[in-house]
């Protein structure tokens, strides 16, 4: 369960949210709703541990994270646009991800079966710019998914896909927080996303 | 968790570092010639402080000639550089504006464009050297001329390379201090959004190039401002360029200088460390000369950007065409006539091509070339590689530790390039020598490391501060550490700008010759040692030899720097 105790939110000197409350339980998709500009993105980044929290604090499965470093939190994070890194293979992206325990022969197996999983097999060497956008919305998706997370945290992931294409992309999302019992933070300006998340709504 | 405490906790180490190597020698330097120049220096028997040296540096017969001529021939290049930079730039940002035009001026343009500025890679000496062989009166355009219409039997009795004037020294600074300006003006242009000020300054009558002065100069300049002040303090001082086109009789400050640390007699050490503080205050004094006079022009022409003139000013596009190209023409054709006289078995005047070629210059100097060609080697890329690793971790700390980069770290980085050689090398020499230091290979990197850390720094600083923060970012959630993102995911992205930055670095260590001579302690023999030394009377093929390898050498680099990436990523869309 990923829980947040009064945080408050200051940008030169205005208060864009004060003594915020809010509790995701595993498997549940929240969605945190607002016009842009009301510091939403923020308070995922501030959850994610790139942005430092200026009052409250943020537990997650009963442990603060208040003092963590962003890359020992495991909260895997979607941002609007894939950023796969353009120097690595699509394949090497998803290396990238995979805890560097899993060795070998094991690795590139897990791999292989992550890009079948995401209808991408056999295209391991392939250079992320030339896949659709499509595609690589499903590459960014199981990287975050590769790094093992205990929750997801998504800004707006859906926001640059096409009307067809976002509706397939959510529901995979979504089906992956169930499945694997991951409590899951929507931040979206869309009602049709919070819609189809089901979960809570809160509105800054 | 403790490791990245760890790592990211010795960052602030790595601005310390820098700033110490830095500040440190160039303290020391100071001092080392400010106490001999008051007569103290224990090891040649001065143990009193006294103003005598001054005395005997003022009325030395050469130095009122010196002075005059150090001034003139500093201020005189650096006025034309800039106003040949500014002028190319105004004309070059145009073509880029307008993108598709077609016609011939501007396939010119961008001709120029393309070759002046990887003329700044072309060490300093080369250049003069290869100018040299151009104007000289039984150089390539003699040559050409009397062939072509003169007829001339022997060479004229002009005096032009090492003219009394200093005119052939201004001529080898403006060729290599254009493209350099050229290019911090072009870099600077997108920060002020120059072309949507001349678009507003269009839209309201005002001609291109006057909506350029008006609008985009006055803004320009501030940002440029410490890159003229390098130039400015670099050719008041420069030794090598005045050594091979200056005038001998007497010379420029700086050579005069020289001459009196060569002389058998030690104790004119004490006189040519008067010289230098004399040196370092002349070019104190010409900088707060120039920003006074910066001030003095806006304020005389305040008035003038508003005061509503329009139309346009006639006929620019074409004098910055022919500037433009006559620069490109000479630096061109001074580097082929190294190529030249390096090929050729004899050339004897009044020939425009060679009379036989051959490669026997090459091979009769072919083991010294390749002893040189290491040593400069050795030192370009060891000093290349210490000034990547502080620099990177400069940056490295701004970004994990949110530092601003302050106005106070930029002048230091400049401090280096904006005090003579002359002056704090000397001193530097002076102390090495009295802690038994001189002449060792630490020292020589270090001296070096004094002039390729600014530029690397100023090259990759801002392609470092430029790349999308989301990529480090997703990295961290996805579970790497800041060392582990250093290396997987920025080095990687960022290898064309590190590369680019390692070839300039590498271009500027090359270049070096006082640094080199004076903290190497002559015990090392650098392609740019060599030729300069060479340029003093040797055959004319064995100063091409020397000097179109000088000239080759960064150009080298560069394309590796190049081309590795491309290879590199060539199944990489996004990063080609």
């Amino acid at each position: 369960m990923l829980k947040l105790e009064n945080i408050s939110l200051k940008i030169d000197g205005n208060s864009l949210f004060s003594k915020l409350n809010l509790e995701v339980k595993a498997g549940q998709v929240t969605t945190v709703m607002g016009p842009s500009g009301c510091g939403k993105s923020t308070l995922l980044r501030m959850i994610a541990g790139l942005e430092s929290v200026d009052t409250g604090t943020i537990e997650f499965a009963d442990r603060t994270l208040d003092n963590l470093p962003s890359h020992e939190r495991k909260l895997g994070i979607l941002f609007q646009d894939d950023l796969l890194f353009p120097h690595l293979s699509v394949g090497e992206n998803l290396a990238f991800a995979l805890p560097a325990k899993i060795k070998h022969q094991e690795r590139r197996d897990q791999i292989e079966q992550a890009l079948e999983e995401i209808e991408l097999s056999g295209m391991y060497e392939r250079d992320p710019a030339s896949l659709s956008g499509g595609q690589r919305a499903r590459v960014a998706l199981m990287r975050t998914l590769l790094a093992q997370p205990e929750a997801l945290l998504l800004d707006e992931p859906f926001s640059k896909l096409d009307q067809e294409l976002r509706g397939r992309f959510r529901k995979q999302v979504f089906a992956y927080a169930v499945k694997n019992q991951l409590p899951t933070l929507l931040v979206t300006h869309d009602p049709a996303d919070a819609k189809a998340a089901g979960g809570d709504i809160l509105s800054l | 968790m403790a490791t990245t405490i760890r790592t990211v906790s010795l960052l602030p180490a790595f601005p310390i570092l820098t700033q110490l190597l830095l500040l440190l020698p160039i303290a020391a330097g100071l001092l080392g010639v400010l106490l001999p120049s008051l007569g103290y220096l224990p090891d040649l028997g001065g143990n009193q402080f006294h103003f005598e040296i001054f005395n005997q540096l003022l009325e030395h017969p050469a130095l009122p000639h010196a002075v005059w001529l150090t001034l003139f021939s500093g201020i005189i290049a650096t006025v034309l550089s800039l106003s040949f930079a500014i002028l190319l730039a105004a004309m070059l940002s145009r073509e880029s504006l307008t993108g598709n035009n077609k016609n011939k001026m501007a396939s010119l343009f961008t001709i120029i464009r393309r070759g002046l500025i990887p003329l700044i890679a072309v060490p300093h000496a080369a250049m003069a050297l290869g100018l040299a062989f151009l104007v000289a009166p039984s150089g390539w355009i003699v040559r050409w001329l009397s062939y072509l219409f003169m007829g001339w039997e022997t060479p004229p009795e002009w005096v032009t390379v090492q003219d009394p004037f200093g005119l052939s020294l201004i001529l080898g600074l403006v060729l290599k201090e254009t493209p350099y300006l050229l290019l911090m003006i072009l870099a600077a242009l997108p920060q002020i959004r120059a072309h949507e000020y001349i678009r507003i300054g269009q839209s309201l009558g005002y001609g291109y190039f006057l909506s350029w002065l008006k609008l985009v100069l006055p803004q320009v300049y501030p940002l440029i401002r410490l890159p003229v002040f390098a130039v400015l303090a670099f050719s008041l001082s420069v030794v090598d360029v005045a050594l091979i086109l200056g005038p001998t009789t007497p010379p420029t400050l700086s050579v005069l200088i020289l001459r009196w640390i060569d002389d058998p007699d030690l104790l004119f050490r004490f006189l040519a460390s008067a010289g230098a503080v004399l040196l370092l205050l002349l070019t104190l004094g010409s900088l707060i000369f120039w920003r006074f006079s910066e001030w003095l022009i806006f304020q005389k022409f305040r008035n003038w950007l508003s005061n509503g003139k329009r139309g346009n000013v006639n006929g620019v596009h074409n004098i910055a065409a022919l500037s433009g190209s006559l620069l490109l023409g000479t630096a061109f054709l001074s580097l082929l006539s190294l190529a030249f006289w390096s090929l050729s078995l004899r050339w004897p005047y009044p020939l425009v091509l060679p009379q036989r070629w051959s490669s026997r210059n090459w091979e009769r100097h072919w083991s010294s070339l390749q002893e040189t060609a290491f040593t400069t080697l050795e030192v370009g890329v060891i000093t290349g590689i210490i000034a990547l690793f502080l620099v990177v971790g400069c940056l490295e700390n701004e970004q994990w530790r949110s530092v601003r980069f302050s106005l106070r770290s930029q002048w230091m980085l400049y401090l280096p390039l904006l005090i003579p050689q002359a002056t704090f090398l000397l001193g530097i020499q002076i102390l090495a020598v009295r802690m038994e230091m001189d002449g060792t290979f630490l020292l020589l990197v270090w001296s070096h490391l004094l002039f390729v850390l600014p530029y690397i720094f100023l090259t990759l600083a801002d392609p470092w501060r430029n790349l999308d923060t989301r990529f480090p970012k997703i990295g961290q959630c996805l579970g790497a550490s800041p060392l582990r993102i250093l290396f997987r995911i920025k080095l990687p992205l960022l290898l064309k700008p590190l590369l680019v930055a390692a070839a300039i670095g590498f271009a500027v260590s090359v270049a070096q010759y006082l640094p080199t001579l004076f903290a190497g302690g002559g015990r090392f023999a650098t392609l740019t040692t060599e030729a300069v030394s060479y340029a003093t009377g040797a055959d004319r093929r064995v100063i091409g030899v020397y000097g179109f390898l000088q000239a080759m050498f960064p150009w080298i680099a560069l394309l590796l720097a190049l081309a590795i990436p491309r290879w590199r990523f060539r199944n990489r869309a996004a990063l080609l």
